[in-house]
Order: structure tokens, then sequence, then C-alpha cells
């Protein structure tokens, strides 16, 4: 029953989203860590979407967190003498997290659970639909 | 007796199988609009007509003596990429908006192969009455 398969894609769909949006999480709440747990300032992380093939048949495609790639980017340097991590110069180094950025992050991955919440529901109200069928 | 009422559904029946296969085709597009390189695609939903009413909807076979079912691999001729009005960096070419209308258009579509699907049941349980 293909109804039934648009529940499984798009439920892949609602997990890689809301993985996305606990990256978000992790990387706002972490935006001003100079010290992480491996020593160094902490780095944000971004999610890589990848497209996972379902039902090969009916060319349903669903979508997987392929991996978490840390972010390339140069780390923000903060002049802050009296920090106890300042350098001889006195900066500091603190994660190079991108509020801005984070924030678009997070409207598009609700903005898109959103959206696949809704085809859910299309979907199940199909299959009652089709359910009631003759009654 | 049992052909006829077979015929007698066939039309909606048909209608019905391609909408479903349409309505994952394009849950499939929703779910991938952030995932790069993904292509967005549709069924052309005149052909996937054709195929269903050519092929009909089948059993799957996992055993080579099983009997031949007939498959619904011929949906997937009617299976084509969406050319993009607005294609993103990324080569992600779904259009969420697009994607959506389509979505809801063809749920509206399979609603109404139900409507015409219960009248029919209905007409036929009322010729099967007795006054």
């Amino acid at each position: 029953m293909s109804l039934l398969n648009v529940f499984n894609i798009t439920s892949t769909a609602l997990s890689a989203q809301s993985q996305r949006l606990n990256v978000v999480a992790s990387n706002l709440a972490n935006a001003d860590s100079a010290v992480s747990s491996n020593g160094q300032p902490y780095k944000a992380r971004q999610v890589v979407f990848e497209a996972l093939p379902m039902n090969p048949i009916a060319g349903g495609m669903g979508v997987k967190v392929r991996e978490i790639i840390e972010d390339p980017s140069a780390p923000r340097m903060v002049f802050n003498p009296n920090h106890p991590l300042a350098d001889a110069k006195g900066y500091v180094t603190m994660p190079n997290v991108n509020a801005v950025e984070e924030m678009t992050n997070m409207i598009s991955a609700s903005r898109t659970y959103q959206i696949n919440v809704d085809v859910m529901n299309t979907a199940k109200t199909m299959l009652l639909k089709t359910l009631a069928l003759g009654q | 007796m049992i052909d006829r009422l077979d015929a007698h559904f066939a039309a909606p029946l048909r209608a019905l199988s391609a909408r479903t296969a349409r309505s994952e085709v394009l849950a499939a597009n929703i779910a991938n609009a952030d995932t790069p390189h993904y292509k967005a695609r549709d069924l052309n939903f005149s052909e996937a007509l054709k195929a269903a009413s050519r092929q009909g909807f089948g059993m799957r076979q996992t055993d080579e003596r099983h009997l031949a079912g007939r498959s619904t691999a011929p949906l997937m001729a009617a299976l084509q990429y969406r050319v993009p009005v607005q294609p993103s960096i990324d080569g992600n070419t779904v259009e969420v908006d697009n994607e959506l209308a389509q979505y809801s258009n063809n749920a509206i579509y399979m609603q109404a192969d139900l409507n015409f699907m219960n009248s029919k049941i209905r007409g036929m349980m009322t010729a099967l009455q007795t006054q």
C-alpha cells in the first residue's frame, strides 16, 4: 500500500530534521564554550543529509543524516587579557559558532518539520477515507 | 458475475493506484527538501494511468516457484525529473511550495476517486437490496 509508505518516508524526514534541530541547539548552547571535552574550543557541527532509497519499485526516497561534520571555519578571537585562557597577546580562542546562521538553520528545520507533519496528516485522512469506503 | 463486478470497479481502482503511487513520490520530494543533489521527481500521470491499466497491481515474487504476479514496475517508466524554476546552488531541485500544492491537488483527486467508488458501491447495494 503506497499510502503507508508515505508515513515511512515522512517519518525519516521528521527524524532527520529533529536531529538537525538538536545540532543547532548544541551549537547555540556552546556558542561561548572556550573549552570543550577535548580541551580545545568547541567547534560548530553541521548535519549532512542524504537521500535513502526505501521502495525501489515505486520510487520512494526517504532521507537520512549521512554524517555530522565539524565546521572547518576559523575560530572567533576575542580580546580579553583577564581571561585565564588568553594567549600572550591577550586573545581568547572562542568557538566558530555563527549565531545568525544557526538561527536561520533552526527556522528552516522547523518549517520543513511542519510541512512533513502536514503531509503525514493528509496521508492519514486519505487512508481513513479509504478504510471508510462502502460504509 | 464476479468478473463484471471487477470490471465495474476497474477504472476508479486504476486511478486510485496511480494516485497513491504519485503521493509517495511527492512525499519523497518534500522529505528531501534539504538534501544536497536530490532531484525532484513526479509521475507523468497519464502514462502512470496507462501503465496501471496495462499491468494492474499484483504480487511480488520472492521465489521463482511462485505464481507470476503482475508487477508494478511499469510505473517507474512514468517517473520523470521535474524542471526547476529556481534551482539552488547545492544541486537540489525541490521547490517545497510547488510540491505541497501538487500533493494537496493529488489528495483532492484521490478523494474524488474514493467518492466515485463509494457511489458505485452504493448503487450496487441498491440494486442488490430487495424492495
